[in-house]
């Protein structure tokens, strides 16, 4: 506020000084020169009457020469006064009209009417610094899901676009450099509602200022930073960021997944992606040689991915001079034919298109494809604009990093006992159990998302049932699964997981008993959830699902009932 | 030597002059007090103000609120002085003169202040 004011009388210092000095000269000449009354003798006119003359004068009014006609004299001052102050005035306004144009003074207001907008926040926000195609992603199942954001971002035409994008929350977005703690701070780093950070940008440097911003201003705060090297990676996790997401490590994670335990993957999938991948797609013949193409970033995180899972590897790449301890390996981009079939085209699995060209990257697979039509397909997808011709390329799996590293943040930023989940999943269960489990979800959710969210037994989350608690009651797991509407109908959702004092009990039975503290992961139809809401919160609600019985339960009621 | 100071401060020290030099002489006797003389006090105060506009520092928060001070002391003076020539019949007498000086004289008062916050400033200054 004070900046703006302060710049505005700055710049009108010398419009108003003239204005000052114009309008001052004009009334003491009108003072000092002698007129003639009605009556043909010498008048002088008082300051009063100067003043009130100049003034609608000056404001080319107009009324007439007032108080009598005026003489030669005084006529040819009032021509030279109403020039003088015509264009005084038109020289103030138009220096104001001017700075409010520009682009600066733009930019000030901007900010300011942010930074109000973002201190009126009453409700948890994220502060998402980075509107790509990560940023947008989040935000907009952020909004979906009711939760309020703060967007930052230093390219004018992404701000633009997130007013194009018609959320259906009102989402404060500021263009500036979101790697200074002062743009950080008017973003509500320190605001107390501020429930994360997250760093988005796709320069590793800002990312890491964020971070550390965050971590320094607010130890507590969540913080999720997105990254590209491993030096970075380390530097995040040594001053306790919450999340770091590599793209590469991930969706590398992802398709190795999928290459060694297929419905493992499809429970990944599912998870942690909002349109996820039908049953039927499952690949049965993914185990053999696998073809990287391109050994950079992306292809050493396959590599080293796919290694630990034990799979055939073949690398092409254009210098293959850089990494000669690898076993199989062919010199080429990949795009011809003659590459492909040294690299074994014609008996391999699957190939990996991972370059960083886009269009080498499809004419890869349409190659293999055409040499060999069983193969699976993997593309890598680097400008998210090329969206179109990727949906068309029916590669099997497309891998955009900025949905990636969307969606694990996502997974983590809706409960995070799904990667432990996860983790838990891929240590301790083989494929078989993940066979089952696939198909349980998809007989409860069926084509519709499979969204997760988890409940902690304490006062904040589950007051109803501490209440019970309270009362004595023993309260068992299948409570969370009754309709609120109807206990004998079940809701579409079931238990993945229960955290009790560190272990864990994965797929637990709905009979297990609850106990205070508890920690519970559900997945199932985002309907379900907002019903459970009810029986979490509500007592009345929670009685009637365990009783059956639909009567008030009011402390008064109780009471009454004891006695 | 600065250009803007010598300005600064010379528009700031003939609104004390001017001013001093209209509150000089009997309180209530309209002979002393020359309405050209109180027409350039109102003037040079207006200009001050502006020139004041826009610092951002403390001192010069304090300055350009003594200037307001002076303006509106000066403002209401001359209000005072119209409605007693102009409109209340009774032209300019004792008491309407009097009203107007002392109002000035409180002008002079916040003129004061501002010169001697002039004199702070370049103290304040190490070259």
């Amino acid at each position: 506020m004070n900046n703006i004011l302060y710049l505005l009388l700055r710049r009108l210092r010398t419009p108003l000084i003239i204005l000052i000095v114009v309008y001052s000269i004009s009334v003491l000449g009108f003072v000092l020169i002698p007129g003639e009354d009605d009556q043909g003798n010498v008048y002088h006119m008082d300051f009063f009457h100067a003043f009130y003359f100049v003034s609608f004068m000056g404001s080319t009014i107009g009324f007439g020469e007032i108080p009598y006609a005026f003489t030669p004299a005084q006529r040819m001052w009032a021509m030279l006064s109403i020039y003088a102050t015509v264009i005084a005035w038109l020289y103030g306004i138009g220096t104001s009209l001017a700075l409010l144009q520009e682009p600066m003074f733009g930019r000030m207001l901007r900010r300011r009417s942010f930074k109000a907008s973002v201190k009126r926040l009453n409700e948890p926000f994220y502060l998402v610094c980075g509107y790509g195609v990560t940023g947008s992603v989040i935000v907009r199942q952020l909004v979906r899901r009711d939760v309020r954001v703060v967007v930052l971002d230093h390219k004018s035409d992404r701000i633009d676009g997130l007013e194009m994008d018609e959320l259906s929350l009102p989402v404060p977005a500021l263009c500036a450099d979101a790697a200074l703690p002062d743009v950080l701070d008017d973003a509500g780093l320190q605001h107390p509602n501020c429930i994360g950070v997250m760093a988005l940008t796709d320069m590793d440097q800002t990312n890491l200022s964020i971070a550390i911003a965050s971590k320094l201003l607010c130890p507590d705060r969540m913080v999720i930073s997105r990254t590209e090297s491993d030096t970075t990676t380390a530097n995040l996790n040594s001053f306790g960021t919450d999340l770091v997401v590599d793209p590469f490590k991930t969706y590398a994670q992802y398709l190795s997944l999928a290459a060694h335990a297929p419905y493992m993957h499809l429970v990944y999938d599912w998870i942690h992606n909002p349109f996820h991948r039908p049953l039927s797609s499952v690949y049965q013949t993914t185990k053999g040689r696998w073809i990287i193409c391109g050994h950079g970033r992306f292809g050493r995180a396959l590599y080293k991915a796919f290694d630990e899972s034990d799979v055939d590897l073949t690398v092409v790449d254009l210098d293959g001079s850089k990494n000669k301890d690898l076993p199989h390996q062919v010199t080429g981009v990949g795009t011809e034919a003659v590459t492909l079939s040294e690299a074994g085209v014609m008996d391999a699995v699957g190939i990996v298109a991972g370059t960083p060209n886009d269009a080498d990257n499809l004419s890869i697979i349409m190659t293999a494809r055409e040499m060999n039509p069983k193969i699976l397909t993997v593309v890598r997808q680097n400008i998210h604009a090329n969206k179109l011709v990727y949906h068309n390329s029916r590669a099997d799996f497309i891998m955009e990093p900025g949905r990636i590293i969307a969606n694990r943040i996502l997974a983590h930023v809706k409960s995070p006992l799904v990667p432990v989940f996860i983790e838990e999943m891929l240590k301790k269960h083989n494929d078989v159990w993940a066979h089952t489990l696939i198909n349980r979800m998809s007989s409860v959710v069926g084509e519709n998302e499979l969204d997760s969210w988890a409940f902690t037994i304490n006062e904040e989350e589950t007051p109803a049932l501490m209440e019970a608690f309270e009362q004595g009651e023993e309260l068992k797991l299948s409570l969370f699964f009754k309709n609120p509407h109807n206990r004998n109908r079940n809701l579409h959702a079931f238990p993945l997981m229960l955290r009790r004092e560190g272990n864990i009990d994965m797929l637990p039975g709905e009979l297990d008993q609850l106990q205070p503290g508890d920690e519970i992961l559900i997945c199932g139809l985002n309907k379900a959830n907002r019903r459970m809401q009810w029986t979490a919160n509500n007592y009345n609600v929670l009685q009637y699902i365990l009783t059956g019985n639909d009567a008030s339960n009011s402390l008064l009621s109780r009471l009454l009932q004891k006695t | 030597m600065n250009k803007d100071k010598v300005i600064f401060a010379f528009f700031i020290v003939l609104a004390l002059t001017l001013n001093f030099g209209f509150f000089l002489g009997d309180i209530d006797n309209p002979e002393h007090h020359n309405v050209f003389e109180f027409f350039a006090a109102i003037t040079v105060s207006l200009i001050c103000t502006v020139l004041k506009f826009g610092d951002r520092t403390h001192l010069g928060a304090l300055m350009l609120a003594t200037s307001l001070v002076a303006d509106l002391q000066l403002v209401i003076a001359a209000c005072i002085w119209g409605y007693a020539v102009q409109v209340s019949g009774v032209g300019m007498d004792a008491s309407n003169m009097s009203s107007v000086v002392s109002l000035s004289g409180g002008a002079l008062l916040a003129n004061i202040i501002s010169v001697i916050l002039l004199v702070v400033e370049s103290a304040m200054l190490r070259r």
